[in-house]
């Protein structure tokens, strides 16, 4: 409940943020939402000897289209994702994952680029991001890196941000025209984990063949897992029951689920199964519209 | 009486302004932190306190070994075995207390706390009950004489007479069926600030107990303290179900903390610690057995349980009862011959099972008889309804003697039964469900027609420790005509102030408003055992009746002195004496109040107040039936509860409003009991479900929307008619949920799933018989 | 002695300010630096929202947060609730009406996050307060009666709303 005694630091700029990540190394870590951290450090399974606090750093939280992307800011919260009528409209498989992201509360501090420099695969938002081909910007001393989502989740709470980097910002590429997404989680109660959660989005052609699709599993593996056997087998097919079918099946035998407190390892995988079906078919209809 | 009134209590808890144990804050207090055992059994080698004590704010470090010159290593249990307040030796369970760090403040407590440094040598774990009584199974206390894991074997009933009837029955149904382990987990946990003070010599313990006066002469006894010199102040609880009735190391460790050490000691527990080692519920595995005719007249009930307790028998049992009142498990019907027999085992788990909500093992029983109940129906091919309905003890068989030895006080079985029927539609229903299984949809509807006992109890039967269980009422009624009243009983949050308060109000005509009610304080409220097991309406609100009744009896002799006339005169309507036939002639209990206090008759006592310590004649019988709706996903398992019905008949009710949300609250942990609570322990005894992230709470998403009615069957031997109702709803609840999925499945050759019922259970239970989507 | 650093703290609409470690949790500056002992503390996982408070207007949970990040900021408890007068808030009221509570002890954080819940949705729909209050836990009520409660507290504001409205019509 208690957790051990840390130095305080409160820079107000990146620059500063990234000196002092430098200066304190492997003791130091970044504490934006702190939704993750602060539970880990009151069960004094993290013991940083420094916290660097970013939340007072101006310019970081921002969700805006511009160059041919949806950018969202390092220090931009769930809520306001969900708040966000841009989102609500246009990016609703993101509405789809910020929901079902622990409860109110957390969502008010919890970032979306927390939720993927954590390099958690339980968490939400790195399956969508699969799913979405989307890039993340690392800045550190030598200045910005622009790092693809497929090269970020190096394996279980290993990400490939170096000490030294802070996740400062998350780039969608902008959808084309008959594109849709959606995301569908299985949760013990409100405020879990996944027991599993798939992330489809894809881009249909005029006469409804699926022309880019996108599929992220959630917690079933180390890290957030891109079923491409499934996106290929679809890639080229028109969305009928039977493709969804088939789909679903190559994306759960990708599955590399854990048996524990959630459910036996065959569970995830028949839910990854049910729920790749459903998200694909929602994201067909969203697609469509 | 009858009346929402709304609550009194509601208007300092709105504002914040309750006063929970963790809001005490006395000068000079300091903080108590429990060390605990990563092992579930281990011999305890050496334990190295030197680190600990040399950390700066730290005054005390406290071992099993300390406790040990004092006598007080070891404490008496409820039940009449004694468990470890610190462990010396060897530990039992995973988190056992084996240390106590006591320091200026809570974050030094608790860095103090991880240097620490205990060697523990592992010994081999027993986790599965099956296996306790095996010849080499791991012997969890030395301390016993008999060497062997057994605590009790205990049996009522006739088994000869009993397995004659199943020889020669024409049906046999039956169901192996297990409550799992779970735990009660109110919202605020267990904690103390234990103060002694070297100036007056007396100790004063701020304590979340919901019996304080038990707790007190258990302090006596244990600390050597001279019981006038303690008391116990249980102020606001935030939420008991039971997890509130033990005696838990933490709070011996802080008394002895406070004596040494000459202040007021805190300790409060976390969530984990509250999960980990307080008292938890249920650990019965149990299998009943029906005998039957073809018809469905049922003759015959066999019972047999196995009750893991733990690493120490720490239920909170009346002593001629082992197994509580499990022997209720006859519910709701009529059988010739029963036989019930239990047997408790040790195991390397938290000590506990008392709780929850169960009426002492009545939820278990509840479970055990409407699970198996349905077996039968299936088993017959008939209506689950229709059975019950055919074996419901009658109305005019009241009061009725069980065959296990319970009389029963009043029932109206068929009336809740017929009244939840019609108002969720069952007929509909079944048609729904036919219509339903031949698309491949799968639909269930679950009755639980529960019957349980409460309101321990009667003297001749009914002790913990040797204390009877008794409760009591002291009513003083002021000049001006306001009184205050204290009872023996605590409230956790089920509305005392306000309900106690209703009671003398139809007694006495002193409107609730008027009436102050005080519970929890041991030097001013009289004796009682407390508040668990639904007792408090059948025991304190039976000793505030005939308290106020003598009050009335008083009040009378001085009306009749006012008014110049005899007692035999006059008429009561509440709040005022009348003459008979002259209606004007009158006098109130505000006006008899001031005379008691100025101008009472010659050579009467003054004052106007009266004390009881009710003795009830027998337990109280609440009833009901509830019904559940519910609808399987066939992709993911999940269950969604579409309807749930409850009809309660719990006899007069006190307050409608405070009565349902009762209600509601206890069909929730119902709920969470049916589809997503466990504590389970692996091979090695680690705890799984340790803490809220895997013991699992439902939130108001996972909630439904509960329907609620009643029906009303007084009890004849309360002097209200009342049967109390707290527990009810976990009592009858978990059967309805279990038996709605398994009617959703039952035509697929599908006869019981043990609880929790998981998405995954269901899913796997889809993918065998080849109906997943 | 630990070290300890100042902070400033506007609570309740009153600035208050206390030297604390880094590490103390906002929950523990709430309840114990500033005797605000209406927030309460139910587990160690995040998971109860017992704790919970209004922070530069939003929601958190308090026990999730060290009291040095809200240095600055601005906190509602329960305490600030009702006016300085006395009068209860809506909510504080519905809750009463309604039968929202039994032991308390979830109340708070309840009444908090129902709080935010109405200042950005005036009028909303039972499952809206369903998910609302999902951050909340509680054992004694089975959440039905407190959707009551904020529907009783909803309705009263929007009637107060539209009369002060009406009001400022007739005064002009």
């Amino acid at each position: 409940m208690i957790p051990p005694t840390f130095e305080y630091l409160r820079p107000k700029t990146i620059p500063e943020a990234i000196t002092l990540l430098q200066q304190h190394g492997e003791d130091a870590k970044i504490l934006s939402g702190g939704q993750s951290l602060i539970p880990m450090m009151k069960l004094r399974l993290a013991r940083p000897g420094y916290l660097i606090d970013i939340n007072r750093i101006s310019g970081l939280s921002y969700i805006k289209e511009e160059g041919g992307f949806l950018k969202i800011g390092g220090l931009t919260r769930e809520a306001e994702l969900e708040a966000s009528p841009l989102i609500r409209e246009k990016y609703p498989i993101l509405i789809d994952t910020a929901q079902v992201i622990a409860d109110p509360q957390v969502r008010n501090l919890a970032t979306v680029a927390g939720n993927l420099a954590h390099g958690d695969p339980a968490n939400d938002h790195p399956a969508t991001m699969r799913a979405l081909g989307a890039q993340v910007v690392a800045t550190g001393a030598g200045g910005e890196r622009i790092i693809p989502i497929e090269e970020f989740f190096l394996s279980l709470f290993s990400t490939a941000l170096e000490p030294g980097e802070i996740l400062t910002e998350i780039r969608i590429p902008l959808p084309p025209p008959r594109s849709g997404g959606a995301y569908f989680k299985l949760e013990r109660k409100v405020g879990d984990f996944a027991t599993a959660a798939v992330a489809a989005q894809m881009t249909l052609d005029g006469k409804g063949v699926v022309n880019k699709v996108g599929i992220g599993l959630t917690n079933v593996g180390p890290t957030p897992i891109r079923a491409q056997k499934a996106e290929d087998f679809l890639r080229g097919k028109k969305l009928d029951e039977a493709n969804m079918r088939q789909a679903a099946q190559l994306a759960a035998d990708e599955a590399q689920p854990s048996s524990d407190l959630r459910g036996p390892a065959e569970y995830k995988k028949g839910l990854i199964k049910e729920l790749t079906k459903r998200a694909l078919a929602r994201a067909a209809e969203r697609a469509a519209k | 009486m009858g009346h929402s009134v709304k609550r009194k209590e509601d208007l300092r808890f709105i504002q914040g302004k309750g006063n929970y144990v963790d809001d005490v804050n006395l000068p000079g207090m300091v903080y108590g932190q429990v060390v605990r055992s990563p092992y579930a059994h281990a011999r305890i080698n050496s334990i190295n306190t030197e680190k600990a004590k040399a950390v700066p704010g730290v005054l005390a470090v406290i071992t099993g070994e300390d406790l040990a010159k004092a006598n007080l290593a070891w404490m008496p249990t409820l039940s009449y075995d004694k468990q470890m307040v610190l462990a010396t030796g060897k530990v039992l369970f995973q988190s056992q207390e084996v240390a106590f760090v006591v320091a200026e403040d809570r974050y030094i407590a608790a860095d103090a706390a991880e240097l620490v440094e205990v060697d523990y040598e592992e010994l081999p774990v027993l986790v599965d009950p099956n296996k306790a009584l095996d010849s080499g199974a791991p012997l969890v206390r030395e301390d016993r004489e008999q060497k062997n894991n057994h605590i009790f074997h205990w049996e009522v009933g006739n088994r000869e007479a009993t397995e004659q009837v199943f020889q020669s029955a024409e049906v046999r149904a039956s169901v192996k069926a297990f409550f799992p382990r779970c735990h009660p987990a109110p919202l605020e946990t267990c904690g103390c600030v234990a103060d002694f003070s070297r100036a007056t010599g007396r100790l004063t313990v701020y304590l979340t107990s919901q019996a304080p006066h038990a707790h007190r002469t258990v302090l006596a006894l244990v600390g050597g303290i001279p019981e006038n010199n303690i008391r116990v102040i249980s102020p606001d609880i935030g939420g008991g179900f039971g997890n509130k009735v033990p005696v838990y190391p933490g709070y011996v460790c802080a008394v002895v903390a406070s004596l040494t050490l000459g202040v007021p000691v805190k300790w409060i527990e976390t969530r984990s610690e509250n999960l980990q080692s307080t008292g938890f519920a249920r650990d019965y595995h149990m299998m009943a057995e029906i005998a039957s005719d073809r018809d469905g007249r049922m003759k015959a009930l066999r019972v047999k349980t196995l009750a893991d307790h733990g690493a120490f028998n720490a239920t909170a049992q009346p002593t001629k009862f082992p197994a509580g009142l499990f022997s209720i498990c006859t519910g709701s019907y009529e059988y010739a011959q029963a036989f019930c027999e239990v047997d408790g085992v040790y195991t390397n788990k938290a000590p506990g099972g008392v709780a929850y909500r169960c009426s002492f093992r009545v939820t278990e029983a509840a479970y055990l008889i409407e699970r198996v109940v349905d077996v039968l129906a299936l088993e017959l091919k008939m209506d689950p309804a229709e059975l019950r309905l055919k074996n419901f003890i009658p109305e005019d068989k009241f009061p009725y003697k069980s065959s296990l030895g319970w009389t029963y006080d009043s029932g109206n079985y068929e009336g809740a039964m017929k009244l939840a029927l019609d108002r969720i539609g069952y007929q509909e229903l079944r048609k729904e469900q036919a219509e339903k299984r031949k698309k491949g949809e799968l639909m269930g509807i679950g009755i639980s027609s529960f019957t349980e006992i409460v309101g321990a109890g009667p003297s001749h039967d009914f002790d913990i420790l040797g204390i009877k269980m008794f409760d009591s009422c002291e009513i003083r009624v002021h000049p001006t005509g306001k009184a205050m009243a204290r009872m023996g009983t605590k409230s956790q949050g089920q509305g005392h102030e306000t309900t106690y308060a209703q009671i003398v109000a139809q007694e006495l005509g002193i409107p609730a408003g008027d009436v102050t009610i005080e519970e929890g304080d041991t030097d001013t409220a009289p004796y009682g055992l407390g508040t668990y097991a639904s007792r408090s309406t059948p025991t304190s609100g039976a000793a505030t009746a005939v308290a106020a009744r003598k009050i009335r009896d008083k009040a009378k002799k001085i009306a009749a002195y006012l008014l110049e006339c005899n007692e035999n005169d006059l008429e009561w309507e509440p709040g005022k004496f009348f003459v008979k036939g002259a209606p004007s002639k009158s006098k109130t209990i505000q006006d008899i109040a001031f005379a008691a206090y100025t101008n009472f008759p010659p050579g009467m006592e003054p004052g106007l107040e009266a004390v009881d310590y009710y003795d009830p004649p027998n337990l109280t019988f609440p009833f009901g039936t509830y019904i559940c709706v519910v609808d399987i996903d066939q992709g993911t398992g999940e269950v969604k509860v579409r309807r749930f019905l409850a009809v309660d008949d719990c006899g007069n009710i006190i307050n409608p409003m405070i009565v349902e949300g009762q209600i509601h609250g206890g069909l929730t942990e119902g709920l969470a009991i049916a589809f997503m609570q466990q504590i389970d322990y692996d091979e090695s005894g680690n705890v799984q479900g340790g803490s809220f992230m895997d013991y699992l709470l439902p939130t108001a998403v996972e909630t439904p929307h509960w329907e609620t009615d009643k029906t009303c069957t007084p009890c004849p031997h309360h002097p209200f008619g009342a049967k109390g109702v707290g527990e009810s709803p976990n009592v009858g609840s978990p059967a309805a949920f279990v038996n709605a999925v398994v009617d959703a499945l039952s035509h697929l050759g599908v006869k019981h799933i043990d609880m929790p019922i998981t998405p995954w259970k269901v899913w796997k239970v889809l993918q065998e018989k080849g109906v997943a989507a | 002695m630990a070290k300890k650093q100042l902070i400033t703290v506007k609570v309740n609409g009153r600035e208050r300010e206390a030297a604390v470690e880094a590490r103390l949790l906002l929950v523990h500056f709430i309840r114990e630096s500033l005797q605000l002992t209406g927030t309460h503390i139910g587990c160690d996982t995040s998971h109860c929202g017992a704790c919970t408070v209004v922070l530069n207007g939003k929601t958190v949970k308090s026990c999730t947060m060290f009291a040095v990040q809200a240095d600055g900021g601005e906190i509602l408890t329960v305490e600030g609730l009702a006016s300085s007068a006395g009068q209860l808030h809506a909510l504080q009221e519905g809750f009463k009406q309604e039968h929202g509570l039994q032991c308390g002890f979830c109340t708070p954080g309840m009444l908090m996050s129902s709080y935010a819940l109405l200042h950005s949705n005036p009028n909303p729909s039972e499952e809206e307060i369903r998910w609302g209050i999902s951050g909340n836990l509680c054992r004694c009520t089975g959440y039905q009666n407190i959707v009551s409660a904020v529907q009783h507290a909803a309705a009263k504001m929007a009637k107060a709303g539209s009369e002060a409205n009406l009001a400022e019509g007739v005064a002009k």
